[in-house]
């Protein structure tokens, strides 16, 4: 009755094509858009904010690059901390050579860095798929994570061997570093998380979205019809990383301020495959769901006892919730093994006929 | 030239020069190599007979050996703890047959590797309360298990080998024998083999998959409580042992992800090969490389023979 699509008559290729069809996907985005540039900053504390809007916006744009990789092309990769992290330390190495640029442009031309490696590792793809594809792109892991803490070049041979974020500033507010508010911190993340989230809706709605859907769904028959594969799991592998390392460079930046060879181990890349996973093979939106479902399941099952005044250790919580995100993985996958991005499918059309059952 | 000269003929000068020292050296990666082995047979067994990728092993793993202990701990004598410790690996079969395995059946294989990662989170926090964070001392002596080593003049020195190594190797060699009895042999076995080659024509002959799945998973308890006992004689039994499975990833690879003399030669290969590179080309590269060493070892391997070393002839390839 609300969400309908009946009446809605498109008279030209170009209506017939857009991003949101439908009217009310299109006024539902820009209200989500609208609450999360004006009504979050406006309401929304400083600790929420950074503890969970900053860190669930970037986990997304991860978890997109990696849905790109596994969900549209159907390659599995668990190499994922360690792209991130080539975009952080690129973004470190830029943000010392050329401290006259911008930091934005910086952490952009990052994810390039990230590209050209992630291609690299990428060429295992050419000969294996499934797990043992999966297992060679863990040789990246493993190798990046050794490079970021063996090559001192990497964090400017610092003794702690942790990458310390300088400050910055746009239009002479201060964006990262300390005295960067959470705010502004915030809406830039915002707005990279939304600008790239759109370039890569329209990316896998064009031609090289469809070839990568086609070679996921059956190599073989991709090839006989001319599609590339060399180059088409190769892009997906670079543009997977891109989106992974923006996500990295972001991560530091504009997150947590400071970061060594730990923050990108191969628990990152596991934590980014959940997101995936429990938020839907093959869809964008369940990157968001699947990255505010893992992010927030920990701080909820934390603070849950603390709301209602049972006293537990804080080790003990620990082993507790590590025990609930096990279960509720399994019992998650139970009962909707296409992820959140199927649930939603399922109430839109719910709302489609409402209120008759089906 | 220097750095040619580094890679390719030093080593091997040294190795010339200090034969004892090459031979402990191979020594330590074989017996590192056995404990690979052994971790990838285990998950050998089940993604053979299930298809599932489990990352659970590792943990599983730990769980075992942290509950041998745990019962010692307790008072009751080491043979009994042993029996009891295999029972709970039975348990612990049996639930996830009943709980994970069986409401998931027929998924993408995806979806089931996932599922034995919440697996390995839930037996994370189960184990951390039941046995405590802490390392425990694995009970080896109680066992019977020998401790102590053998100096043995060879090769113009001393080559020592600890006694727990051999008595590994020699655990490791009868599991495998058996393991593979136990396959060709037994009525269970071929049954076994039957679901690996094909789920529905297994099920259509008369086959309950319910009952092979927890034998396997069940089989794969077990060879994870000797890799604890095994691995926790030599270090102490903690959670960090857990990422010992991914060690064992790269022997996977080598040796394919179907075939158990595989995971065994493939072991070798990597135990060998990572103590190898580690002690004669680590130098050039700055220490640690043991961490990825294994996995280019694997990479370069796979662009001669995707398919592992004895992987089956049909793998996907592109």
């Amino acid at each position: 009755m609300f969400y309908r699509e009946a009446g809605q008559y498109k008279t030209s290729y170009a209506a017939d094509q857009a991003l949101f069809p439908i009217l009310q996907d299109k006024v539902g985005m820009l209200l989500i858009l609208f609450a999360a540039y004006f009504l979050v900053p406006l309401f929304a504390s400083n600790f929420v904010i950074d503890s969970i809007f900053i860190p669930v916006l970037v986990l997304s744009l991860a978890a997109i690059g990696l849905n790109l990789l596994t969900g549209y092309t159907g390659l599995l990769s668990l190499g994922t901390g360690g792209f991130m992290g080539i975009g952080a330390f690129a973004c470190y190495k830029l943000s010392t050579y050329f401290p006259g640029i911008n930091i934005i442009v910086l952490i952009i031309c990052s994810g390039f860095f990230s590209a050209a490696v992630g291609a690299l590792f990428g060429l295992p793809s050419l000969r294996i798929k499934g797990f043992y594809l999966a297992v060679a792109t863990l040789a990246s892991q493993f190798f990046l994570s050794w490079c970021f803490i063996r090559v001192p070049w990497l964090y400017n041979y610092n003794v702690s061997a942790s990458i310390e974020v300088p400050s910055r500033t746009l239009f002479g507010l201060p964006v990262t570093g300390p005295n960067a508010t959470s705010i502004t911190r915030y809406v830039i993340v915002l707005t990279i998380v939304a600008v790239m989230t759109w370039m890569a809706s329209n990316l896998i709605r064009g031609r090289i979205g469809r070839t990568w859907m086609a070679v996921r769904d059956m190599d073989i028959a991709a090839e006989l019809m001319g599609i590339k594969l060399l180059q088409t799991k190769l892009l997906a592998f670079a543009v997977s990383s891109f989106y992974c390392g923006v996500a990295g460079a972001m991560m530091v930046f504009l997150w947590l301020g400071n970061a060594e060879s730990e923050s990108f181990s191969i628990n990152q890349s596991f934590l980014v495959l959940f997101m995936v996973i429990i938020g839907g093979l093959g869809s964008l939106l369940g990157s968001f769901f699947g990255a505010a479902l893992i992010w927030g399941l920990p701080i909820v099952m934390r603070n849950a006892p603390l709301v209602f005044g049972i006293p537990v250790t804080a080790a003990t919580m620990e082993q507790i919730t590590f025990m609930t995100v096990g279960v509720l993985i399994i019992l998650f996958l139970i009962i909707e093994p296409n992820g959140l991005a199927r649930l939603w499918q399922i109430g839109k059309q719910k709302l489609r006929v409402w209120p008759f059952p089906y | 030239m220097h750095l040619l000269y580094q890679i390719f003929i030093d080593p091997f000068v040294q190795m010339g020069s200090a034969p004892d020292l090459f031979a402990q050296t191979l020594w330590e990666g074989m017996v590192a190599g056995v404990l690979y082995s052994l971790i990838a047979l285990g998950f050998v067994l089940i993604f053979k007979a299930s298809g599932v990728f489990n990352f659970a092993q590792g943990i599983m793993v730990v769980f075992a050996a942290l509950a041998l202990v745990g019962f010692y701990e307790h008072g009751v004598p080491a043979f009994l703890a042993l029996v009891l410790t295999i029972v709970v690996m039975f348990i612990l079969a049996f639930a996830v047959e009943r709980l994970v395995l069986r409401p998931l059946v027929n998924q993408a294989e995806i979806i089931l590797f996932m599922a034995t990662f919440g697996l390995t989170y839930f037996l994370i926090g189960f184990g951390e309360i039941v046995f405590g964070g802490d390392p425990k001392v694995m009970i080896s002596e109680q066992l019977g298990l020998p401790s102590g080593s053998y100096q043995i003049k060879m090769l113009g020195g001393f080559v020592q080998f600890q006694k727990i190594d051999i008595a590994a190797a020699i655990i490791a060699s009868v599991m495998v024998a058996g393991l593979g009895i136990f396959f060709q042999k037994t009525r269970i076995g071929r049954a076994l083999r039957a679901v690996a080659d094909s789920h529905r024509a297994a099920l259509s002959v008369g086959i309950s998959l319910e009952q092979i799945w927890v034998i396997v998973w069940f089989a794969a308890g077990i060879v994870a409580l000797a890799t604890g006992i095994m691995w926790g004689a030599r270090s102490n039994v903690s959670f960090a042992l857990q990422i010992i499975a991914l060690k064992a990833l790269p022997v996977l690879i080598l040796g394919g992800f179907t075939s158990i003399p595989g995971a065994i030669v493939g072991g070798l290969i990597i135990g060998i090969g990572e103590k190898m590179g580690e002690f004669y080309w680590g130098p050039l590269l700055g220490s640690g490389i043991e961490t990825w060493l294994a996995y280019v070892i694997a990479l370069v391997f796979l662009l001669f023979r995707p398919q592992g070393l004895f992987g089956e002839r049909i793998i996907e390839r592109v």
